[in-house]
C-alpha cells in the first residue's frame, strides 16, 4: 500500500506504526449505516449529551469513498444485504466495522426468513457490540477498544507475522459444542 | 330482506314441536373438520393429560343475526339500497354479514368486490373515503377458500368503520383488483401478492415490494417455514421458534 | 436485465456490481422519451444508504435538469418478518416484536396492538384506570420525542445542524423519562396485553414536573431557529403539495391531512385509552405544504405537553388503597411484579413467596401465563389509533389459541410513502428532500 507497508521489521517500523495508529484512530470518520433503531441510538451518540465529536468522529460520511468505520447499526435485511457489501467494498483501506446492536451481530431476536442472520455473513467485523438497542455509552465504549485496536496495529511484515499467527491460533481452538468435536480441528 | 343466513334451522315439516336449537347447533358443529386433538398441542412425547382424546372443531361460519346494533344497520340497509339501484343484489353481493366486537364485516364474493367498494365510496350516505388497507390472511384449513383479503374502511363523515373479507381458493387465487377505486390499495395489494400469492386482476404493476425482486414463494403462507437457524449456546443448541416444543 | 450480479476481478480483490432488477428498462425507457421530447433525461439512484432518506428508502429519480419528471420509491430494504415471527410467540411476547415495527413511537406499536389484543380478550372496558393514565402519558411523551425525532433530522436535510443538535437534546429528556419509567430508552415493551408492566417508580412524578416545567423555553429556542428563517420559508413553503382530494385518495392520515384544514384526529373521534376525558386541541394549518405540516407538528408537541401535565395531575393525586396497573383477571393480567434487590431488577420477593408458600392458584396461573399464555377467543379486530404519523391500525386475527393467528400492522408510513411521487414529481430535486421529510417516514413501520 504505502511507504510504511514496505519497511524492515525493528525500532523504525514499530515507530511508524505508533505514530500510524494514533493519527488514524484520532479521526476515524464513520460511515452511518443507520438501518432501524440502533440507528436513532447512532443519532443520540452524535448528539450533545454523549458527543462523538470528542473523538474527532463527528463528520460522518455519507459517501463511502471517503469513510474509515461503517457501523452496521441496525436489522440486515436480505434485500439489503448487497448493499451492505457493495458499500463495504467502496471504502478504500484501512476500513473497520463495528456491528451495533444485536440484529447486526447476530440476527437478534428476529430469527427468520428475511434477517440476514449476523453482518459477519457478509463484511468482517471488529466489534461486536450486543444490546437492543445499545446505549449510547455502549456505543462509545465499543468505540474505544475499536480505537485501541487501531492503534495497536501492526504494519507491513509484523502485520503479516500477526497474522499468521492469529490464523493458527484459530485453526487449534475446539469447537463449542462436544458434538461437533470430531477430529478437533477441521470447522 | 336479502340476508343470508347459512345456520338457519332446516326446515322440519310443520307442526309438531320447534328443533331444539341446541341440538342442530352440535350437529352443525360435529359436522365440521377435527382442527385440533388433545388439550395442549403436545406432540411425540406421550400426552398424560387425560385430555388426550378430545377433538375441537372449526366452528361454523355463521351470519350474525338482525338486528346488528348501533350504526351497522344502517349501513347494510343503505348498501342494499344502493346496490339495487345499480342493478346488483345485496344477497348475491355479500355472502355474510358479522357484527361482532363492535365491528362490522361483510364477507364479499370476489365478482362483486369492485361494485360494492364503488357504492361505498360514491353513495353520500355511506361516503367510506379512505380505504386504510388490504391485507391477506391464510385460513390452509378452509377448503376452497383459504386466501382471504381484508379491507379496511373509514368514514369521516360519518365517524364508521367497516370491514370487507373477500376469500379465494389456493387453487385460483384471483381477486379484482380495487385500485382504480381507492388508489391507496396499491402497494397494499402488492404487498399482500407478495406476502400470500394473492393476484389482483387490473392491478397496474404488480410485483413484489418488501421481498427482493426475485425471491421465490410467498412468505407470509402457514406453508412457508419461518427460516430461522438452530442457535448454538455453549453445551446446546436451540431449535429455531417455529420448530421448537411450544405448550399451547 | 440480470438477476445476479456481476464481477470483476480488480487490485483489491474480486468487485460485485449490483444492479436493480429492472434499471436497464428503466434507463432505456428515460432514454426513449429523451429522444422523443428532445430533451434530456437522466436517471439516479437515491439509494437505500442516504444521509437524507429518512431510513433505507430507494428513490430512483428520472430528472429532466433540476426538475423531477418522475420518482419510483423502492422499499423493502428493512422488512423483517415481524408478522409472521408473531404466529409464533404467546400474546404478551408479541408486544416485544411489535414495539421494534415502527422504531420512533414503539409505545405506539405495543397500544395498538394491545387495544386489538383487548378487544378479542372482551376485556376492554376492565382495564384499570391508572393503567390507561400511564399509557396516555407515555403516547404522548412518545409524540414529542417522535416528532423531534422528525423535525431534527429535516433541520439536518436542510443544512441547519443547529437544529439536529437541539432537537436531539430536547428527545434526550424525553429519554431520560422513559428509562427511569420503563427501564429502556427505546422499544420498551411496557404496554402489556390488560395494563402496563410496572407502576410509575418513585421520584417519576418530581421529574415529569421538572421536564414539564423546563420543555416549553427549550421548545420556543428550537422554534425560534425555524420559525420565521427565510431560508426555511423558501424551501417548504409550497413545497410537496398534497390537498384534501389527493389525502383521500391515498388514505393519508394524521399531520400530513391535517395540514389541509381538515381536524381528523382518532383522539377526538374514536378516543380510546380514556382521551375524552382530556382536554386538548388539534392543531390543523390550511396550507398543504411541508411547512405547514412542519408548524402543525411542533403546535402537537405543545398539546402533548398540556394532556402530559392533566395525566401527571391525576396520578400525583390522592390514590386509593388498591390502584393496580394490570387487570385483576388471573387467567389474563401478567402476575410478577418487578422489585430492585440487590443483584438488580427482578421478580419481587413477595410475589415469589406467595406463589410459592401461599398460593397453589397463584402458583399456576403464573406457570401457565408464562409458558403457554393467556387463550383469546376466536375473531378479528382493527384497532387504531392515533400515531404522530397517522392512523396507525392493527389487525388482529385469532383462532382461539395462545398465539396469534394472523396480525398485520397498517402502518402510516407505509400509505404515506405511496403519496410521495404525487407530491414530488414536478418538483426540483432539492424539494424531494423537505417532501420526505415533511412526511416523516419510519421505514421500520413501512417495511415491518
Amino acid at each position: 500500500m504505502g511507504l510504511e507497508e514496505s519497511l524492515p521489521s525493528g525500532i523504525l517500523l514499530s515507530t511508524v506504526e505508533k505514530v500510524a495508529g494514533y493519527a488514524r484512530k484520532s479521526s476515524v470518520w464513520p460511515a452511518t449505516f443507520g438501518l432501524a433503531c440502533c440507528a436513532f441510538e447512532l443519532f443520540s451518540a452524535g448528539g450533545p449529551r454523549h458527543d462523538l465529536a470528542r473523538f474527532g468522529m463527528e463528520r460522518a460520511s455519507a459517501t463511502p469513498r471517503q469513510a474509515d468505520l461503517m457501523i452496521v447499526a441496525g436489522r440486515v435485511s436480505q434485500k439489503m444485504a448487497p448493499v451492505l457489501r457493495q458499500i463495504y467494498d467502496q471504502m478504500s483501506e484501512p476500513k473497520w466495522v463495528i456491528s451495533m446492536g444485536v440484529c447486526a451481530s447476530s440476527g437478534g431476536m428476529f430469527n427468520n426468513y428475511a434477517i440476514v442472520q449476523g453482518v459477519d455473513h457478509i463484511v468482517p467485523v471488529d466489534i461486536y457490540l450486543p444490546g437492543c438497542p445499545p446505549r449510547p455509552e455502549m456505543l462509545l465504549d465499543s468505540i474505544l477498544k475499536l480505537h485501541d485496536k487501531i492503534q495497536n496495529m501492526k504494519l507491513g511484515v509484523n502485520r503479516e507475522k500477526e497474522i499468521t499467527e492469529l490464523e493458527q491460533a484459530r485453526l487449534r481452538r475446539l469447537p463449542l459444542l462436544a458434538s461437533l468435536r470430531g477430529t478437533g480441528t477441521d470447522q | 330482506m336479502t340476508e343470508t343466513n347459512q345456520s338457519g334451522p332446516p326446515d322440519e315439516g310443520d307442526g309438531a314441536q320447534a328443533p331444539d336449537p341446541a341440538a342442530i347447533a352440535g350437529r352443525e358443529r360435529l359436522s365440521e373438520q377435527v382442527v385440533r386433538t388433545g388439550m395442549f398441542g403436545i406432540q411425540g412425547t406421550p400426552d398424560t393429560s387425560g385430555y388426550g382424546g378430545l377433538k375441537v372443531r372449526k366452528p361454523p361460519p355463521l351470519s350474525s343475526p338482525r338486528p346488528y346494533g348501533s350504526y351497522f344497520d344502517e349501513i347494510a340497509d343503505t348498501l342494499a339500497g344502493s346496490l339495487e339501484r345499480s342493478g346488483a343484489n345485496f344477497g348475491d353481493a355479500i355472502e355474510r354479514v358479522v357484527a361482532d366486537r363492535d365491528e362490522l364485516t361483510f364477507h364479499v364474493r370476489r365478482s362483486s368486490l369492485v361494485q360494492v367498494a364503488r357504492q361505498l365510496r360514491d353513495d353520500p350516505a355511506l361516503a367510506f373515503e379512505i380505504c386504510t388497507g388490504v391485507s391477506g390472511v391464510h385460513y390452509p384449513l378452509d377448503e376452497g377458500r383459504e386466501l382471504h383479503a381484508v379491507y379496511h374502511f373509514l368514514s369521516i363523515t360519518h365517524n364508521r368503520r367497516l370491514r370487507l373479507e373477500v376469500s379465494a381458493p389456493d387453487a385460483d387465487p384471483h381477486i379484482p383488483s380495487l385500485v382504480d377505486v381507492y388508489p391507496a390499495d396499491d402497494w397494499h395489494e402488492r404487498e399482500t401478492w407478495d406476502f400470500f400469492g394473492i393476484i389482483f386482476d387490473g392491478h397496474p404493476a404488480l410485483t413484489r415490494i418488501e421481498m427482493p425482486d426475485d425471491w421465490k414463494g410467498h412468505p407470509q403462507r402457514k406453508d412457508y417455514p419461518l427460516g430461522g437457524i438452530p442457535v448454538e449456546y455453549r453445551g446446546a443448541t436451540i431449535p429455531p421458534p417455529d420448530e421448537r416444543r411450544s405448550y399451547e | 436485465m440480470s438477476t445476479s450480479a456481476d464481477q470483476a476481478d480488480t487490485a483489491e480483490g474480486r468487485v460485485y456490481n449490483v444492479a436493480g432488477e429492472d434499471w436497464d428498462e428503466v434507463v432505456g425507457a428515460a432514454a426513449e422519451e429523451a429522444e422523443r421530447l428532445g430533451e434530456e433525461r437522466l436517471v439516479i439512484n437515491m439509494g437505500p444508504q442516504h444521509p437524507s432518506t429518512h431510513g433505507v428508502l430507494r428513490l430512483v429519480l428520472t430528472l429532466d435538469g433540476e426538475t423531477v419528471s418522475e420518482l419510483r420509491p423502492i422499499v423493502g430494504y428493512l422488512h423483517t418478518g415481524i408478522e409472521k415471527n408473531l404466529e409464533y410467540r404467546t400474546w404478551t411476547q408479541g408486544v416485544t416484536f411489535v414495539t421494534r415495527a415502527d422504531y420512533l413511537m414503539p409505545i405506539y406499536n405495543e397500544t395498538a396492538y394491545c387495544l386489538g389484543v383487548e378487544r378479542l380478550l372482551g376485556i376492554a372496558d376492565r382495564i384499570p384506570e391508572r393503567a390507561n393514565v400511564i399509557r396516555v402519558l407515555m403516547m404522548e411523551l412518545n409524540r414529542i420525542s417522535s416528532h423531534l425525532g422528525g423535525i431534527g433530522p429535516l433541520g439536518l436535510e436542510l443544512g441547519a445542524s443547529t437544529v439536529f443538535i437541539y432537537g436531539m437534546r430536547e428527545r434526550e429528556k424525553v429519554l431520560d423519562l422513559f428509562e427511569l419509567i420503563t427501564g429502556l430508552r427505546m422499544n420498551h415493551a411496557f404496554i402489556r396485553p390488560g395494563g402496563v408492566s410496572q407502576d410509575l417508580p418513585s421520584g417519576a412524578i418530581e421529574k415529569l414536573r421538572e421536564f414539564l416545567g423546563v420543555m416549553p423555553g427549550k421548545l420556543a429556542e428550537l422554534r425560534s431557529l425555524f420559525d420565521a428563517a427565510p431560508v426555511f420559508h423558501a424551501r417548504t413553503k409550497g413545497v410537496s403539495y398534497l390537498d384534501l382530494a389527493g389525502c383521500m385518495a391515498f388514505g393519508v392520515t394524521g399531520p400530513m391531512l391535517r395540514s389541509t384544514g381538515l381536524p381528523w384526529d382518532l383522539r377526538k373521534s374514536q378516543p380510546y385509552c380514556g382521551y375524552e376525558t382530556y382536554d386538548f386541541d388539534v392543531p390543523t394549518a390550511t396550507s398543504c405544504d411541508a411547512y405547514g405540516r412542519y408548524i402543525i407538528r411542533m403546535d402537537e408537541i405543545n398539546q402533548s405537553l398540556r394532556i402530559i401535565e392533566q395525566c401527571v395531575d391525576r396520578l400525583s393525586a390522592k390514590r386509593p388503597a388498591h390502584d393496580p396497573v394490570m387487570i385483576e383477571d388471573a387467567k389474563i393480567g401478567w402476575p410478577a411484579r418487578l422489585a430492585l434487590g440487590p443483584d438488580g431488577l427482578g421478580p419481587a420477593p413477595d410475589h415469589i413467596a406467595h406463589i410459592m408458600g401461599q398460593s397453589m392458584e397463584a402458583l399456576i396461573h403464573h406457570f401457565k401465563l408464562v409458558t403457554e399464555g393467556f387463550r383469546v377467543p376466536a375473531g378479528q379486530v382493527y384497532a387504531a389509533i392515533e400515531s404522530p404519523r397517522g392512523e396507525l391500525g392493527c389487525h388482529v386475527v385469532s383462532e382461539g389459541g395462545t398465539r396469534p393467528f394472523r396480525v398485520h400492522l397498517r402502518d402510516p408510513s407505509f400509505n404515506h410513502l405511496q403519496a410521495l411521487p404525487a407530491m414530488a414529481e414536478g418538483g426540483l430535486v432539492a424539494d424531494v428532500i423537505p417532501a420526505i421529510a415533511s412526511i416523516d417516514p419510519v421505514l421500520g413501520g413501512v417495511d415491518r
